[in-house]
């Protein structure tokens, strides 16, 4: 920061001349000894007062100067009122919209395919019966377990449908894992199903296709990133708490997948695609929820 | 730099015998354009956070269980930023970058140019807190201003930097519980996380009320000073 230098102040020097000089009648004098003058008053008065240290003056503008100064200082701010953008109704969605897609770009950056979820010993459980059922038509659609099957088609070797038992050859794995719901609240339950990778792998599917989607029972649909697809801990889960599942909780099978957000844990599944295409995200991002949601 | 001091002169009758140049006011710089921008983008992101975030929190107002879900506090809706809870998200998704960034410069900036040095609270003002208290909340005596900022400011200012740094962790915990696992662990859980970041929000509003109501009362030089950087006739120097 550079203000105008009027003159370099070399005070400290007049410290023993200000007694003398305050004794001198005052005379017809050039600007020059009065400002000299004036700030050697300054100093022998500050001695007097209660500061502890001589004032260091910098230098010394006029009143127009310091006002250019402000108003050029005040200047240098003006390109914050970019952020005004944020507060127009027509910028205002699409800059959100890149907003959230930036979060979901980083979330997937530090996803990690490697790092599992905390899992829990089963005195950490919530019960069974304060599990909540979150559903967005009805809990239960009506599904009929004597015909039922897993639609899978896409970039796979082997599509057509699989029925429960043909997904239940594939090895068990159970977790106690933390549901978290995008609302707020978590609990922690007990999860039992065969890994997605083996199902992927039973099917012959793609694995550097970048998406799974998945289509409900009850018309809701989801989709999943094929690195978290592949995680350890994500789930074709047909048990909870070591019982088949209940209708609520999505029977006879939902995903469970500890590294993301509940409402991409999709309930009844009825069909799966392996694609690189999405035409839509999932019920809730298509209404403007993250697409990524990885925990 | 900060501190630079200069006198704003008049002079009258220039160019005849009776000039005259007198001092009519001092003025110091105090806060560099740095510290300016990063203030206001502050001001700016940290109010579309808590509305955003009081929206977010109106989704699932308790700390409790989900079953039987008892709820904390009834933050209204029109007190809150996006309207529901999607909308909200987008706004604390999108600004927490800018919020992030603007600390991050800030503190880059205060460190490396030096200027941490005037706000930064150090144990050698501990003795000059309580004669601050005294005189602001119970009528003691203004104690000398020696230096820009007061031990009490330099508590305060330190103590919002230090709840910042926390928003954000606990936030990164709330939003990643499982990639940033470690971090949740030390606040306890995502369970607690999300306590943590709530009350460290009610702990930013207290001091944002504090700063206020303190700019309020120091008047409008002082308050110029975070526009232009420069405040006329300080107290102190």
């Amino acid at each position: 920061m550079d203000p105008e230098n009027v003159e370099a102040n070399n005070a400290d020097e007049k410290t023993a001349e200000a007694k003398a000089a305050e004794a001198k009648a005052a005379e017809a004098r050039t600007a020059q000894e009065k400002i000299t003058e004036k700030i050697v008053g300054q100093k022998a008065a500050g001695e007097k007062g209660e500061k502890t240290a001589a004032p260091l003056v910098d230098s010394r503008i006029s009143e127009r100067t310091f006002r250019r100064m402000n108003r050029r200082e005040l200047i240098k701010l003006t390109p914050l009122i970019a952020l005004g953008a944020f507060a127009i109704p027509s910028f205002q969605a699409s800059l959100l919209k890149k907003g959230l897609g930036f979060s979901d770009w980083a979330s997937a950056r530090l996803f990690r395919s490697g790092h599992l979820a905390p899992t829990f010993a089963d005195s950490d459980l919530t019960p069974f019966a304060k599990f909540p059922i979150n559903g967005y038509d009805v809990d239960d659609p009506g599904v009929i377990f004597e015909n039922w099957n897993l639609t899978v088609s896409g970039a796979v070797k082997s599509p057509g449908d699989y029925t429960l038992a043909k997904i239940q050859t594939l090895p068990k794995f159970r977790q106690n894992t933390r549901h978290v719901c995008v609302e707020g609240w978590d609990v922690i339950g007990r999860f039992g199903g065969a890994r997605l990778s083996d199902f992927l792998n039973m099917v012959g599917a793609d694995t550097t296709a970048r998406y799974i989607t998945v289509a409900c029972a009850d018309d809701y649909y989801e989709s999943l990133d094929m690195a978290t697809a592949l995680h350890p801990q994500t789930l074709l889960c047909y048990e909870m708490y070591d019982q088949p599942l209940t209708r609520q909780h999505g029977a006879p099978l939902r995903l469970n997948i500890p590294t993301k957000v509940g409402y991409k844990q999709a309930k009844y599944l009825t069909d799966m695609k392996v694609t690189n295409v999405l035409e839509k995200v999932g019920y809730w991002e298509d209404q403007g929820y993250s697409s990524f949601y990885g925990l | 730099m900060s501190g630079a001091t200069i006198e704003i002169v008049r002079t009258t009758n220039k160019g005849t015998d009776d000039e005259k140049t007198e001092t009519v006011a001092r003025a110091v710089y105090e806060h560099p354009l740095a510290v300016r921008v990063c203030h206001w983008l502050n001001a700016i992101s940290l109010f579309v956070m808590v509305g955003s975030g009081l929206q977010i929190f109106r989704a699932f107002p308790s700390f409790g269980a989900k079953i039987p879900q008892k709820d904390l506090l009834n933050w209204p809706k029109s007190f809150a930023i996006g309207g529901w809870l999607g909308g909200a998200l987008q706004w604390h998704l999108t600004f927490m970058w800018i919020y992030i960034a603007t600390g991050v410069v800030y503190l880059a900036y205060q460190l490396f140019s030096g200027n941490y040095r005037q706000v930064l609270f150090t144990p050698r003002d501990i003795p000059g807190v309580w004669p601050m208290v005294r005189h602001y909340f119970f009528f003691g005596p203004k104690p000398p201003a020696r230096e820009a900022y007061n031990p009490l400011q330099k508590h305060a200012y330190t103590s919002a930097i230090g709840l910042g740094v926390l928003s954000v962790l606990t936030g990164l915990a709330v939003w990643k519980p499982v990639q940033f696992s470690w971090l949740a662990w030390l606040m306890g859980g995502f369970h607690w996380a999300r306590l943590w970041h709530f009350l460290v929000m009610w702990a930013i509003l207290a001091f944002v009320f504090g700063h206020l109501i303190m700019v309020i009362l120091h008047g409008w030089n002082n308050f110029v000073s975070m526009l232009t950087g420069w405040k006329k006739n300080p107290d102190y120097d």
